[in-house]
C-alpha cells in the first residue's frame, strides 16, 4: 500500500464484533470473527452467507454505525472510527424501510443536500432529476405510505445516491421484493453503477443475486463467529442483464461452485436455528 | 347522514325525557314528595335553555367565557411546549432520564387538582393560578408522548439520517421531532380536555370570572337552571376546542396513512 492506486477503496482488516449479553456480561455472543475484507476501488463485491451469520454487523463496521470489538475498517487509506462519527464516503441502503415517512418522495431524495447545506432549489433540480432517473418522475409529491415496495426501494437508492457516495454500502436491499420486481431493479443498480463505478459492498442471502451482480463474490462461514470462508472472482462480461445471465453455463459453473462452498454452511446455519 | 339524523333525534329524546320527569305537575311525583321538587334539584330544560340565551343575548358570558378559554389556551400551549421540550431532552439524555424518573413518575402519580389551593395561594385568584393547574395537567399528557414517540423511533430512520450525513442537531429537527410529533398529536385530544378542566377547576375554587365562577355563583343561591347552563357551555366549548385540534391535527399530519386510505401503485 505505497501507492494512492493500490489503496482499497474499503479495507476491514481483522474484524471481530462481541456484543454482550443483557444479562449475563460473561455469556458474550461473538457475532463476526476475525473478519478480513477489502473491496477495490470501482469493484463490486458480493457478501452472500447463511441467514443471521452477521453479515449486517460486518456492513455496519465498514459504515462507521457500530464500532467492532477489535480490528481497522479503512476508508482510501484512512482509519474509520465510529466514536468519531460514521463513514463519510459511503451511502448505505438499508434492508428495511429507513425513509422518512412525513416526508414526501422529492423531500426524501434531498434529504442529504440538506443535510449538506445545499440549497432548497438547487437540491430540488437534483432531486428531480434522480427521480427520473429511477423511475419515478411525476411521483415526488408522494408519500412513502402511498408508494409500492418497488418504489420505495427506489426512492431510497435515489436517497443514497444523489449525495455520489464513492462507496455504496448495501444491505439485503431487494430482499423484500417480489422476483420480478427484483430483477429490474437489479438490472437499474447495474445500470447507475456502471455509470460511475462505485465500489459496492452489497450483502445478501441469494446466492443468484450475488454472482449476477458482482465482480467478486464472498462466502461468510455460518454464525456465530463469522468470517469469509470463500471467495469468488465472477468474470462474467458486462453490461449484463440479470435475468438472462442466469441461464448462461458460466454462471450456472460459477454457481455450482460457490453452491459448494456455501452449503455445509448453510446446512450449519439450519440446524442452529432448529436447535434453537 | 342518516346517523347526524339518529343522533339529533337522540338528544330530542333526551331533552323530553328531561323536561317530562321534571315539569313540576306535569306528571305526578313518584319520587320526590313534592311536584317542583324535581325542578329544583335538575333543572328544567326550557329555563337552562332561556339562561344561556340570556347570557349570549345580553353579552353577559363573553368575558366569562374569553377569560375561561384565555386560560385554556394559555394552560395548554404552555403545557404542551413544556411537555415538548422536556419531553425531547430526557427522551434523548438517558442519564438525565435516569435521574429523574421516580420524581417524574411521583408528580404524574399525584392528584394534581389538589395542587389548585396552592396556586392560588402562590398566583393570586386572577387567571395565573388557573393556567398553572391547566400546565400540570397538560404537561405530563404531552411529556410522556414525546417521550415514548423518541424512544420509539426506528434505529433504522436515525441511521440512514446519520448515514446521509445529518448532525446531532439536524437528527434532532428532521427525525425525533417529527417522529415524536406524531404521538403528540394523538395526545392533543386529551391535553385540551385537560387545560379547559384546569381552568374551569380553577376557577370553581376561586376566581372572580370565568364559567366556573357563574356555575360557582349560580351554585350559591341554588339556582340549578344556571348551573346546567354552565355546564352545557362548557361541554360545547370542549367540543369546538377538540374539533380544532382535529382540524390541526389534519393539515400537519397529511402524511399518515388513514385506514383505507392508503394507494398502492
Amino acid at each position: 500500500m505505497t501507492t494512492t492506486k493500490e489503496v482499497p477503496a474499503l479495507a476491514l482488516a481483522d474484524i471481530t464484533c462481541r456484543f454482550a449479553a443483557r444479562d449475563d456480561a460473561s455469556k458474550a455472543y461473538t457475532a463476526v470473527a476475525n473478519a478480513t475484507l477489502n473491496v477495490a476501488r470501482g469493484e463490486f463485491v458480493s457478501v452472500v452467507g447463511p441467514t443471521g451469520c452477521g453479515k449486517s454487523t460486518l456492513l455496519n463496521v465498514a459504515a462507521g454505525l457500530l464500532e467492532p470489538s477489535s480490528g481497522t475498517v479503512e476508508v482510501f487509506g484512512e482509519r474509520l472510527l465510529a466514536t468519531a462519527g460514521v463513514n463519510r464516503r459511503a451511502g448505505y441502503m438499508f434492508q428495511a424501510d429507513a425513509l422518512m415517512p412525513w416526508r414526501t418522495g422529492i423531500d426524501n431524495v434531498i434529504a442529504g443536500l440538506e443535510f449538506r447545506g445545499v440549497p432548497r432549489t438547487e437540491a430540488v433540480a437534483q432531486g428531480e432529476g434522480w427521480l427520473r432517473r429511477v423511475g419515478l418522475a411525476g411521483f415526488g409529491d408522494r408519500y412513502p405510505h402511498q408508494m409500492s415496495g418497488g418504489m420505495r426501494k427506489r426512492l431510497a437508492l435515489a436517497q443514497t445516491l444523489i449525495l455520489s457516495p464513492d462507496i455504496l454500502l448495501m444491505d439485503e436491499p431487494f430482499s423484500a421484493l417480489d422476483v420480478q420486481t427484483r430483477q429490474l431493479m437489479e438490472n437499474e443498480l447495474l445500470a447507475l453503477w456502471a455509470e460511475d463505478r462505485k465500489s459496492v459492498l452489497f450483502i445478501t442471502h441469494d446466492l443468484e443475486e450475488a454472482i449476477a451482480l458482482s465482480d467478486r463474490v464472498v462466502v461468510l462461514s455460518a454464525g456465530p463467529a463469522t468470517r469469509p470462508i470463500g471467495e469468488f472472482r465472477v468474470d462474467l462480461p458486462r453490461p449484463r442483464d440479470v435475468s438472462e445471465i442466469r441461464m448462461t453455463p458460466a454462471f450456472l459453473d460459477l454457481h455450482r461452485e460457490i453452491w459448494a462452498a456455501m452449503k455445509e454452511e448453510v446446512l450449519k446455519a439450519y440446524e442452529q436455528q432448529k436447535a434453537i | 347522514m342518516r346517523l347526524r339524523i339518529l343522533q339529533l333525534l337522540l338528544l330530542g329524546l333526551l331533552i323530553v325525557a328531561w323536561y317530562v320527569m321534571t315539569a313540576p305537575g306535569l306528571i305526578p311525583p313518584f319520587y320526590f314528595d313534592k311536584a317542583n321538587r324535581a325542578a329544583f334539584f335538575f333543572g328544567e330544560p326550557q329555563k337552562v335553555f332561556w339562561v344561556i340565551f340570556d347570557w349570549f343575548a345580553s353579552g353577559e358570558i363573553f368575558p366569562h367565557l374569553g377569560i375561561t378559554l384565555l386560560e385554556t389556551a394559555l394552560g395548554f400551549t404552555i403545557g404542551a411546549a413544556a411537555g415538548l421540550g422536556i419531553g425531547l431532552w430526557l427522551a434523548l439524555s438517558p442519564t438525565a432520564s435516569a435521574i429523574t424518573d421516580p420524581y417524574i413518575k411521583g408528580f404524574n402519580s399525584m392528584p394534581r387538582v389538589v395542587l389548585a389551593p396552592i396556586f392560588a395561594v402562590w398566583f393570586g385568584l386572577g387567571i395565573w393560578s388557573k393556567v398553572a393547574l391547566g400546565v400540570t395537567l397538560v404537561f405530563f399528557v404531552v411529556f410522556f408522548n414525546v417521550y415514548q414517540g423518541v424512544r420509539e423511533v426506528s434505529p433504522n430512520l436515525i441511521a440512514n439520517a446519520r448515514m446521509l450525513g445529518a448532525s446531532q442537531r439536524q437528527l434532532l429537527r428532521s427525525i425525533y421531532l417529527p417522529s415524536a410529533m406524531s404521538w403528540v398529536f394523538a395526545s392533543l385530544h386529551n391535553a385540551v380536555g385537560l387545560a379547559f378542566v384546569g381552568a374551569v377547576v380553577g376557577e370553581y375554587l376561586g376566581s372572580s370570572m370565568g364559567v366556573g365562577y357563574l356555575i360557582l355563583q349560580a351554585e350559591g343561591t341554588f339556582d340549578i337552571n344556571t348551573v346546567f347552563a354552565g355546564i352545557l357551555v362548557l361541554t360545547a366549548c370542549a367540543l369546538v376546542l377538540d374539533s380544532l385540534v382535529g382540524v390541526v391535527e389534519r393539515r400537519l399530519m397529511t402524511w399518515q396513512p388513514k385506514a383505507g386510505q392508503t394507494e398502492k401503485v
